[in-house]
């Protein structure tokens, strides 16, 4: 067995941002531990551009971004392994983890940093009627068998869902000479970033069917073709709605789910967005066990994603110096009207920070709105926003000093402004 | 020219622009939505990505984009350039694959380095 001060897993953009972070506060004793042949996760096959510009004040392809932070791990001289992986993890942070290299090897930890990023959605978790023949594949199954092994998923695609995934291998799959027929989104807006919208889609004439889904697949060993139909406000498909496309591939962008089972295992304490729930310095309610990036919550940008990560580096840092307190004097952080979810959802109230970062999406678009933040039913601080969509994380500075007490519930909502 | 409206592409906030007969921008956050709206009315430009097949590397392939934004009408051309071509590892990030492609004067550059394995 070996002994670790910080055992992060994943080597992904939030666990090599983790250790930096971590790294540059005074802990020097981590190990990074990679399922993957390389270092920097899902950004390898991103090879778009767009990334960076907050980090780096630069436009980076994935590729350039995960070199980045690399090299930042390298010349730290950060240890880690790669093919390696975490088969177990307890709640003593004892970590199992294997490889062909080393067999199984045993960590004992100080603390832990989980990094696992999420998995997609699959066509299983969505019941799509019809046939089930080959041919039907995540986007980011695509795009990883497009961009770092060659291979075209069909010749004529269809994709259900508009996350940025999905947009982007629109593009992606017309370049590379496929003919995209269209993209079907069940919500009445679309899940992507405006500009996903306008250089995947519009630039190549590429239809959006909002308020549609895939009402149909037919196929016997492969897709030959599927049905969408208009969805009601229930999102039920309306009958006699149905246009028909004949396809060979149809490709999902239906969401991205928090890849939690080592949490789950030992019965960490999650959110309904299925994340943990963690404090302001992204400890969740297991001691000395640490959530950032998109397995705790989805991210939009990557930028956002490492700079959460070194505040759970910097999380860990304060953790080992004995500096976190113990005693729950916890605030509960809330989403009310109008928010789906807030990160943080415990508050420490340490002495560390002055202010701390809330993070929340709304529900549905709205213009013209206050963000509300309310302490046990009394409003101490509001904040205008004139647009505000689902698919653009907000990001609010909070000063902890706007809290009188150590105790209560702050609630997160949003209210239409008075006429 | 009537007035146009646009999303901004510059970065992931994407403002909602509109650009007058005059190239007078409006709805921009910061100074590079004034510089995309012109552009994108009179000379619409975009950063192509692709892979091209490299020999001895770890994968079949390696990551480029164009260094700087091209004519999005020479989109298609850049994409049968890159296409051609292929690579022998090593590779590092910046290496020029294609110099001036489809005569834009831009180059094509990789974006990972391609150790080579054997």
């Amino acid at each position: 067995m070996i002994n670790k001060d910080l055992v992060i897993i994943g080597g992904g953009s939030a666990g090599m941002a983790a250790a930096v972070g971590a790294y540059d506060h005074g802990v020097k004793d981590i190990l990074i531990i990679e399922r993957s042949p390389f270092l920097g996760g899902i950004l390898n096959q991103c090879i778009h551009n767009g990334f960076g510009l907050t980090e780096f004040k630069e436009e980076l392809t994935g590729p350039e971004f995960a070199y980045r932070f690399i090299e930042q791990v390298k010349t730290r001289r950060i240890p880690y392994v790669l093919e390696s992986t975490v088969t177990s993890i307890n709640r003593d942070k004892l970590v199992i983890y294997t490889s062909a290299k080393e067999g199984v090897v045993e960590v004992q930890a100080k603390a832990i940093i989980m990094a696992t990023g999420c998995y997609e959605r699959s066509a299983g978790a969505i019941g799509i009627p019809g046939d089930r023949p080959a041919g039907i594949l995540t986007a980011g199954q695509a795009q990883l068998f497009l961009n770092e092994y060659g291979y075209l998923c069909g010749k004529r695609i269809f994709i259900l869902g508009s996350g940025d995934i999905g947009l982007i291998m629109a593009r992606r799959l017309t370049l590379e000479g496929a003919k995209v027929l269209g993209v079907a989104e069940i919500m009445p807006w679309s899940n992507g970033l405006n500009r996903n919208m306008v250089q995947c889609l519009f630039d190549f004439g590429i239809p959006l069917y909002l308020s549609h889904t895939v009402s149909k697949v037919v196929g016997k060993e492969r897709v030959e073709r599927i049905e969408i139909s208009q969805v009601d406000a229930h999102m039920k498909a309306i009958p006699g709605t149905e246009q028909s496309f004949n396809v060979d591939s149809l490709i999902l962008s239906i969401g991205l789910i928090p890849n939690n089972d080592l949490l789950n295992s030992i019965s960490c304490t999650m959110s309904r967005t299925r994340g943990a729930i963690v404090n302001e310095h992204f400890e969740t309610d297991i001691d000395g066990i640490f959530s950032c990036g998109n397995v705790l919550h989805v991210h939009d940008l990557v930028d956002n994603v490492v700079a959460e990560a070194r505040e759970a580096g910097k999380g860990v840092a304060l953790y080992l110096e004995g500096k976190l307190p113990r005693e729950d004097r916890i605030i509960a952080c809330l989403a009310g009207d109008g928010v789906g979810y807030v990160v943080p959802q415990k508050i420490a109230l340490d002495e560390s920070d002055d202010s701390l970062l809330f993070k929340f999406r709304v529900k549905a678009p709205s213009k013209n709105v206050f963000i509300e933040y309310a302490f046990n039913g009394e409003v101490i601080k509001r904040v205008f926003k004139p647009v505000i969509i689902p698919s653009e994380m907000e990001i609010e500075s909070f000063p902890k000093n706007l809290l009188k007490s150590n105790q209560g519930t702050l609630t997160v909502s949003l209210k239409a402004k008075e006429a | 020219m009537a007035v146009k409206e646009l999303i901004c592409i510059t970065c992931p906030r994407g403002c909602h622009l509109t650009v007058d007969e005059n190239l007078v921008v409006k709805g921009n956050f910061c100074p590079r939505g004034a510089v995309y709206g012109k552009q994108e009315v009179t000379n619409p430009t975009r950063i192509v990505t692709s892979t091209v097949r490299i020999s001895g590397a770890e994968l079949p392939l390696c990551p480029v984009k164009t260094a700087q934004p091209i004519p999005k009408g020479k989109m298609g051309d850049i994409m049968a350039s890159i296409n051609k071509v292929s690579l022998n590892a090593p590779i590092r990030i910046g290496d020029v694959v294609i110099a001036n492609v489809a005569g834009t004067g831009v180059d094509v550059v990789a974006t990972r380095n391609m150790d080579k394995v054997f």
